[in-house]
């Protein structure tokens, strides 16, 4: 394990000594009865208010990692436990349902959380507002961009108010101008509602521009390889020098965990 | 420049986080504002709406008319075998002005309402069951789907026999040839919705009831509606297949009786109105209930291509 201590940024760094958000111990998975391990030994630890990404080559596992610790699917092996009861979930697709309006989307996550019918309404557009879509959620799923999809997704997940967030490749869709701006939202987000982040993505640098801490996942059997500490200040930019730097030293290590399939 | 986001972003590092917000702000507006889904072309006027839709049934009516005059001219068959234009469209008004047409029309569309309703009752709860049981879906699927193909005329001495000639015996004939639709169709609506729907559901905290009632229903209404549509159709056939053969004062004039009146009497004009009578109930269904029913369906969840 190696530590890039830059800066400390003190406001944001988690607090080990509280009880952990999301506490994975020894998880394994096997999908068919003697078939391959899909993980194996998984231990990752996630503190109160850390964002932390999972990295790694497509069929690594991270997804399903991920729904292990949402309470999909339960482990083979091993413990999970999340403070919450219910973490919040985001897809790589908006999965939006059609015949709602985008205010009825977020509401339909009040509801299922059983905010009274008359608080809906303006609890909706309160969370529409947090994500930039203020006056907006009269629209329908089809007249919204991708970027603006993927928000009022967001914004049903911040609806769940549940503290745990976990997301799944969420802007692996986007083109590159409209995932910066995401980037941007969802770390002001994360700051400002002390959300506990677990993060998927196969993307580098987006890992090493989001993350407190990224986490490298190796494939065949799924399993936690290495990880790294990110001490970089946000607001963060991709292309800052300091990110780039760690996104390379990430990558050169992803490389060496994907070649050693090749033989 | 909206696109400009590296140089925005760089500036705004040094410069005061209210400057910062304000400028992504604006990035985010430019972007939402580019990225808008393309606008859909314009509505069409009424003149192109006639020209495009109006008009060409229109013309194929009257070349189909043409042709009837010019084979009742050449006399291919007897008159009273086949009575020309002019002719039918005597018996139509006379059938419309003793009032007659307006009866039978009443009485057969009363009677294919409540049908109607009844098979969408049972229909919706069948289809609701076999999706719920895998068992029940293996056991009644094939019988019900085989029903679907089976002529419901086929059934009409059946229930002659059992209910004798009356309105409980159109009803069960009306019954078994619209209610395997309905429940096929939403059966295949609610196979049809994506899985990741109803992990939505799930991942929301929906409880099973929740999630049929919130997810799973309306997402399948698209197929539900779909069979909806195939089932008043079967239900009207039916319904005239039944009034056809149970004839009796009793009973009632529908269209079917009124068919048969021209039939007894060797009528052809007055059979040819209670086609044309048929006809029409028919496509005022279709377009005044179903047609938009599925347009505003489908419109609000953005499927269709053109307007």
């Amino acid at each position: 394990m190696t530590a890039h201590a830059l800066t400390v940024d003190s406001a944001t760094a988690p607090d080990a000594t509280a009880a952990p958000a999301v506490s994975v111990q020894g998880v394994s998975q096997v999908f068919t009865r003697g078939g391959p391990p899909v993980l194996q030994g998984v231990d990752l630890t996630v503190a109160p208010g850390e964002f932390v990404c999972l990295l790694g080559a497509s069929g690594c596992g991270k997804s399903t990692l991920l729904n292990l610790i949402a309470g999909l699917v339960s482990p083979t092996a091993g413990r999970i436990e999340v403070s919450v009861e219910r973490p919040a979930l985001m897809f790589q697709e908006p999965a939006l349902l059609p015949w709602l309006t985008a205010s009825g989307n977020v509401e339909l996550a009040l509801r299922a959380r059983g905010v009274a019918r008359a608080a809906r309404k303006a609890e909706a557009e309160r969370l529409l507002e947090v994500v930039n879509l203020a006056g907006q959620g009269g629209k329908r799923v089809h007249e919204l961009s991708g970027g603006m999809r993927q928000r009022v997704a967001l914004a049903r997940a911040l609806a769940q108010d549940s503290s745990v967030l976990l997301m799944d490749e969420p802007f692996a869709a986007l083109d590159a101008i409209t995932r910066d701006v995401l980037h941007q939202e969802l770390t002001r987000v994360w700051a400002e509602q002390k959300l506990s982040v677990v993060f998927v993505t196969h993307n580098v640098r987006e890992a090493a521009r989001l993350g407190q801490r990224v986490v490298l996942m190796g494939s065949r059997p799924g399993r936690i390889v290495r990880e790294w500490r990110v001490d970089i200040p946000q607001p963060r930019t991709i292309e800052a020098p300091d990110v780039s730097a760690l996104a390379g030293r990430i990558t050169r290590e992803l490389h060496k965990e994907i070649s050693r399939h090749g033989h | 420049m909206a696109i400009d986001l590296p140089r925005s972003r760089r500036g705004s590092r040094e410069g005061a986080t209210d400057g910062r917000a304000g400028e992504d702000r604006s990035v985010v507006a430019g972007l939402d504002a580019l990225d808008e889904a393309p606008l859909l072309p314009p509505r069409s006027g009424p003149v192109r709406v006639f020209v495009g839709s109006v008009l060409p049934p229109l013309i194929f009516l009257a070349l189909l008319v043409g042709v009837w005059q010019l084979a009742y001219v050449a006399r291919i068959k007897p008159p009273y075998a086949l009575p020309g234009p002019s002719q039918v469209a005597q018996t139509f008004w006379e059938t419309v002005q003793d009032g007659r047409a307006f009866d039978a029309i009443w009485t057969s569309l009363s009677r294919g309402a409540f049908g109607f309703v009844l098979s969408l009752a049972v229909g919706t709860l069948l289809g609701l069951a076999m999706w719920a049981s895998r068992w029940l879906r293996a056991a009644v699927g094939p019988i019900v789907s085989g029903l679907q193909s089976l002529p419901s005329v086929a059934w009409v001495p059946a229930a002659i026999i059992w209910f004798q000639l009356s309105n409980a015996a159109i009803y069960t004939v009306v019954l078994l040839g619209a209610v395997p639709s309905i429940a096929n169709g939403l059966l295949s609506g609610m196979k049809q919705v994506p899985p990741l729907f109803d992990r939505v559901g799930r991942v929301l905290g929906l409880s099973t009831l929740g999630r049929i009632r919130y997810v799973l229903l309306p997402a399948a209404l698209p197929g539900y509606l779909g069979g909806l549509r195939q089932g008043w159709a079967f239900a009207w056939r039916s319904l005239m297949a039944a009034e056809l053969i149970t004839y009796s004062p009793k009973l009632g004039l529908g269209l079917g009786q009124l068919l048969n009146i021209g039939r007894e009497l060797s009528q052809m004009s007055l059979v040819i109105t209670s086609i044309v009578l048929i006809l029409l109930v028919g496509i005022a269904i279709e377009l005044l209930v179903f047609a938009p029913l599925e347009r505003s369906v489908l419109n609000r969840r953005g499927l269709t291509a053109t307007r």
